[in-house]
């Protein structure tokens, strides 16, 4: 088994005001007490470090919620003790998720001292429209301007955009996207907007508002428009929505794609840790409030061992998320020979040596393709079972 | 017992919804027959499904006793009828059994078309008819135009009616007056042999089989032995009673009287609505002439969404049929459902009310094919075969020619809808029969195929009436047509629980809307899928269903995977709701939804 490294996932559960789209667990707050939460995390720091301390970490990711809501002071502590903590691979990558106004960007020297070495900076939309229908605080002037300041602070920075929203067309959002490229970003993520359920978008949406979203079909023209442009313009997918030059991926969400360990602290945080060759799935306390008091009774986080099956499901869940692929034993590729077999046969898949992986078309099917992976029916005997 | 004279017996009949069961309610409440505090509305309609749906399905017998204006004391029994024309065999067996009628009119509405169903029905009877104008407490209510209605449309006297109001009570002593005055005492003979009239049966899990009987003549006591004529079987009687309308027991049952008797009987089956029942040793002469049976109408077939519930199915479905006659079934098995049953119902909200009561009742859920009736086909051997699934049709080269069941149907409605109403008849390949006026009320009489009526031939009425329309159907005969077996055939395969029987002439545009309907049911697959609709091979209709584009979730919540295994899980649990022919899979829905036609 190859190093697929160890990473830290830290959570920030508060914003400036919620996205209506936004089923993160995130949290508007009128005060945040910094000194009290630093407090806990360094505790929950300790705590997670007493049984993985010999490992050494390939990257830290402060996300959220806001984590450029936190104080320098309060991320520089943060990371002062995780390096007390932990020993650091060469080329450690610590990441912050950022929200482009002005006040945040402010921040980024700061980070940049508390040893942040790479910001994720949520644009979500160049349009000054479309970024208030989105319920985004800030202009698409002083998103860019965000965007140049985390640039000149920082050598890794990455932005989001959301794009098939509301009324948005091929040829808008290749116009868009065209004027993302010319930034020439090293790291890309670009996600179709998705209704969630318990949203102020998804109450609209079920109450038959929300008029304007894409159909599957041009959902679909939308996503084949983003692949072509973003390959043209060296930037390739390398995950279902990041798109990096080479070597320039997120370190850290690969540890998540292929299967590696990372614990995950503050609320709502989930992790997955080897320890004695027992895989762990582990998440803390969803609720902010709740969590803080969890943390003083150490408390905070519940741990369910994975089973077999459970982490076969997993890997190909989150590993067929890579263009990539994952590798395949032949086990697995026994167990499964029979969906494998039709979703080659359909052209969704392919098998490379030992690596199994989507192909472009099937890319835009994952979830369709996983379900028929693991469907306790192999199509080949459906007939004969269903006339007996 | 009670001397003939101060007995009177009665059905209360109307069009759905006119106020049968409230009626009832308010006689059982002036009589004192049930305390103040125990009663709600619609008292009568006990079954889950009856308060559900706000309908009577079954007839309910009540005995009230009245203190009549003329000093005299009177025991009236009174029975409960369902408005809705799949249960009009439970009005004309309830007919059966007594000697006059309320017939019941919205005086908002008017007469409509069960009204004059019950009318007809009445009259076969020989019956009394007192009309009875309810609902007078609401500002639309309109006596006169009822009245003249009455009149015209039905060509009875009206000037007897009594204006009621069910719900506030106003007019219940007149109607009560009115019974004791105007419906005739029954006739009988207390000396002579018993002889009872089996009226209507059903299983109590504690008692056995519950028999209703009316008595013609004789005494029936506890403990006789008695002999249902038809099939000759003797039972040792263990209780007599009468509804009040929770079982009392009573010593005896006299002439005239209605009440129940038990005799430690297994099954429904077993006792036979209309036979005759008499005393063993002393026999009466012969029996009562007995009821046309109820036949069922429509047949579709009903399977287990999951296959391994076969067995629940098949106990849920006896169960069912043990305390319903009307209903019939018998095992099937399907290509592509596996196993389950054929059912034969009354009708279509027969059809629906079983088939909720096995979803809600027994947990079980079910696929529903396409609706069906009962074709004739003659085959070139001179042979004639009874079809009631058409995935048993023969081989076309083998057939003669095919007969199909018509019914005389009758419809109501205001004229401004007449015209929509009548294009809606001639679609359904109907044949006017009469056109008459009423006021600026139209009565048609059309004579139609019944498969094109099955189902949803009242949905469709309905709403191009905006629910002003009344329908009534009664079956007249067999007639030969050019009908064909259409299949319809999924990613080229068919698919046998979607075929039906068509007129050649509707063929094309039938196919055509079964295949679009199925394409937006379809959900869309990893690859595209041909919806064909097929005559003998014979396409004639197509679609395709574009194979799946977009499937993917796009957002990763911080490395939490185990929120995309449930989603997995969902997934598969969703597909559990689906059934797979060859490589698609199709919604349960889709099997009823497809059928439904929008003109
Ligand atoms: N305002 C008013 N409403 C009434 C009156 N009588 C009945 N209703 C209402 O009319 C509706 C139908 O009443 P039911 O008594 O269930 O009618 P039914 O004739 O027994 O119906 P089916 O058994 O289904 O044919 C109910 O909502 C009653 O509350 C009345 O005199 N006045
Ligand atoms: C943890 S979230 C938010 C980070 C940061 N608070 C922000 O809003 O910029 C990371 C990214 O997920 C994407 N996202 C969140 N909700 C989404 C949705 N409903 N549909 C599509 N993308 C979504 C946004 O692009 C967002 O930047
Ligand atoms: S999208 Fe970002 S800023 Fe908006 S509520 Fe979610 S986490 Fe907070
Ligand atoms: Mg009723």
């Amino acid at each position: 088994m190859p190093d697929l490294g160890f990473g830290l996932y830290i959570h920030w559960p508060f914003c400036q005001a919620k996205c209506p789209y936004c089923d993160f667990n995130s949290h508007v707050w009128a005060k945040i007490d910094q000194d009290s939460w630093t407090s806990a995390y360094l505790k929950e720091l300790d705590r997670v470090a007493e049984e993985t301390s010999d490992r050494v970490l390939r990257s830290v990711f402060f996300g959220g919620g806001t984590p450029s809501l936190m104080d320098g002071r309060t991320v520089d502590r943060i990371l002062d003790r995780v390096q007390r903590n932990w020993r650091f691979e060469n080329d450690v990558e610590i990441t912050l998720e950022a929200n482009p106004t002005s006040v945040e960007a402010s921040r980024f020297s700061a980070y940049r001292s508390a040893g942040v070495n790479r910001v994720s900076l949520g644009l979500q939309a160049l349009d000054d429209t479309d970024l208030r229908r989105l319920g985004r605080l800030h202009t698409a002037r002083e998103g860019l301007d965000a965007l140049n300041i985390a640039r000149s602070v920082f050598d890794r920075v990455s932005f989001d955009l959301i794009y098939a929203r509301q009324d948005q067309d091929i040829e808008m959002w290749s116009a868009e996207l065209a004027r993302a490229l010319d930034f020439q970003p090293m790291h890309l993520s670009l996600y179709q907007l998705t209704i969630e359920p318990g949203t102020a978008f998804g109450d609209r949406f079920a109450r038959g508002g929300l008029r304007g979203l894409p159909d599957e079909d041009l959902g679909a023209d939308l996503w084949d428009v983003t692949q072509g442009m973003t390959e043209r313009a060296g930037l390739p997918a390398y995950e279902v929505s990041n798109h990096a030059r080479p070597r320039q991926e997120s370190r850290h969400n690969l540890i998540y794609w292929m299967g590696g360990d990372y614990a995950g602290i503050g609320p709502g945080a989930h992790g997955r840790l080897t320890l004695d060759g027992q895989r762990w799935s582990t998440e803390a306390q969803k609720s902010p409030q709740a969590w803080l008091s969890a943390v003083d009774q150490a408390s905070a986080e519940t741990r369910v061992a994975l089973s077999e099956s459970e982490m076969c499901q997993e890997r190909f869940l989150m590993g067929l998320r890579l263009v990539e692929g994952i590798e395949i034993t032949p086990r697995e590729t026994d167990i499964f020979s029979n969906n494998i077999n039709y979703l080659k046969e359909i052209g969704l898949i392919e098998k490379v040596n030992d690596r199994l992986r989507l192909t472009p078309a099937g890319r835009p099917l994952l979830n369709a393709v996983l379900s028929r992976l693991f469907a306790d029916q192999p199509p080949d005997n459906s007939l004969s079972k269903s006339s007996s | 017992m009670t001397d003939l004279t101060h007995i009177r017996n009665f059905s209360i009949v109307a069009h759905i919804d006119h106020g049968k069961s409230t009626l009832a309610d308010r006689l059982i409440q002036a009589t004192n027959t049930v305390p103040d505090r125990d009663m709600k509305e619609q008292l009568l309609d006990a079954m889950d499904i009856e308060r559900e749906r706000g309908i009577t399905i079954k007839a309910n017998t009540v005995r009230i006793e009245y203190d009549a204006l003329d000093g005299q004391h009177y025991v009236l029994n009174l029975i409960d009828t369902p408005g809705h024309v799949d249960f009009a065999y439970e009005v004309s067996r309830s007919m059966r059994a007594v000697e006059g009628s309320l017939l019941v009119v919205d005086s908002t509405q008017g007469v409509e078309a069960q009204t004059l169903a019950n009318v007809y029905q009445a009259i076969d009877a020989d019956h009394e008819l007192i009309p009875v104008f309810n609902k007078i407490d609401l500002p639309a209510s309109d006596i006169d135009r009822v009245a003249e209605q009455v009149e015209d449309v039905i060509g009875i006297d009206a000037s007897g009616a009594i204006p009621v109001s069910a719900k506030t009570g106003e007019g219940i002593r007149d109607v009560l007056e009115s019974i004791i005055a105007n419906l005739p005492p029954p006739e009988g003979n207390r000396d002579a042999p018993l002889k009872a009239m089996l009226v209507d049966s059903w299983y109590d899990a504690y008692l056995g089989v519950i028999v209703l009987v009316r008595i013609k003549d004789g005494v029936l006591k506890k403990g006789d032995r008695v002999r249902f004529m038809q099939n000759g079987t003797v039972h040792q009687v263990d209780r007599i009673g009468v509804f009040k309308p929770s079982m009392q027991t009573v010593d005896d049952l006299g002439p005239g009287e209605i009440g129940f008797l038990t005799a430690s009987i297994k099954q429904v089956r077993d006792t036979r609505v209309g036979d005759t029942i008499t005393h063993e040793k002393k026999p009466c002469d012969g029996p009562l002439p007995g009821f046309k049976p109820s036949q069922p109408v429509v047949f579709c077939g009903l399977f287990p969404v999951d296959s391994a519930e076969f067995e629940d199915l098949r106990d849920a479905i006896d169960k069912l049929a043990l305390n319903d006659a009307s209903f019939s079934y018998e095992m099937e098995t399907s290509a592509a459902l596996g196993f389950g049953f054929r059912c034969g119902f009354l009708g279509l909200l027969h059809l629906e009310v079983i088939r909720d009561r096995i979803e809600r009742e027994y947990d079980i859920e079910l696929i529903t094919t396409a609706p069906s009736v009962i074709y004739h086909v003659f085959m070139k051997d001179g042979t004639k075969i009874d079809l009631h699934n058409p995935a048993d049709m023969p081989d076309l080269t083998h057939v003669d020619h095919v007969e199909e069941p018509r019914i005389k149907a009758t419809i109501l409605v205001p004229d401004e809808f007449l015209g929509d109403v009548l294009k809606l008849c001639q679609d359904r390949r109907g044949i006017q029969e009469d056109l008459t006026y009423a006021g600026s009320r139209a009565m048609v009489v059309y004579d139609l195929p019944l498969n094109e009526v099955v189902f949803d031939f009242y949905d469709r009425l309905k709403s191009v009436t905006k629910g002003y329309a009344s329908f009534d159907y009664q079956l007249t005969g067999y007639r030969q047509d050019n009908l064909v077996k259409m299949q319809i055939l999924v990613n080229e395969e068919p698919v046998d629980a979607l075929s039906m029987m068509v007129h050649r002439d509707r063929a094309e545009m039938r196919g055509r809307a079964m295949c679009e309907k199925l394409k937006d049911l379809i959900p869309r697959h990893m690859f595209k899928i041909p919806i064909q609709a097929a005559i003998g091979g014979k396409v004639i209709a197509r679609e395709t269903l574009a194979a799946l584009r977009k499937d993917v979730t796009a957002k990763c919540y911080g490395g939490d995977a185990t929120r995309k295994r449930k989603l997995l899980d969902k997934q598969k649990a969703g597909k559990k709701k689906m059934r797979q022919f060859g490589k698609v899979d199709i919604p349960q829905e889709a099997f009823i939804s497809a059928l439904k036609m929008d003109s």
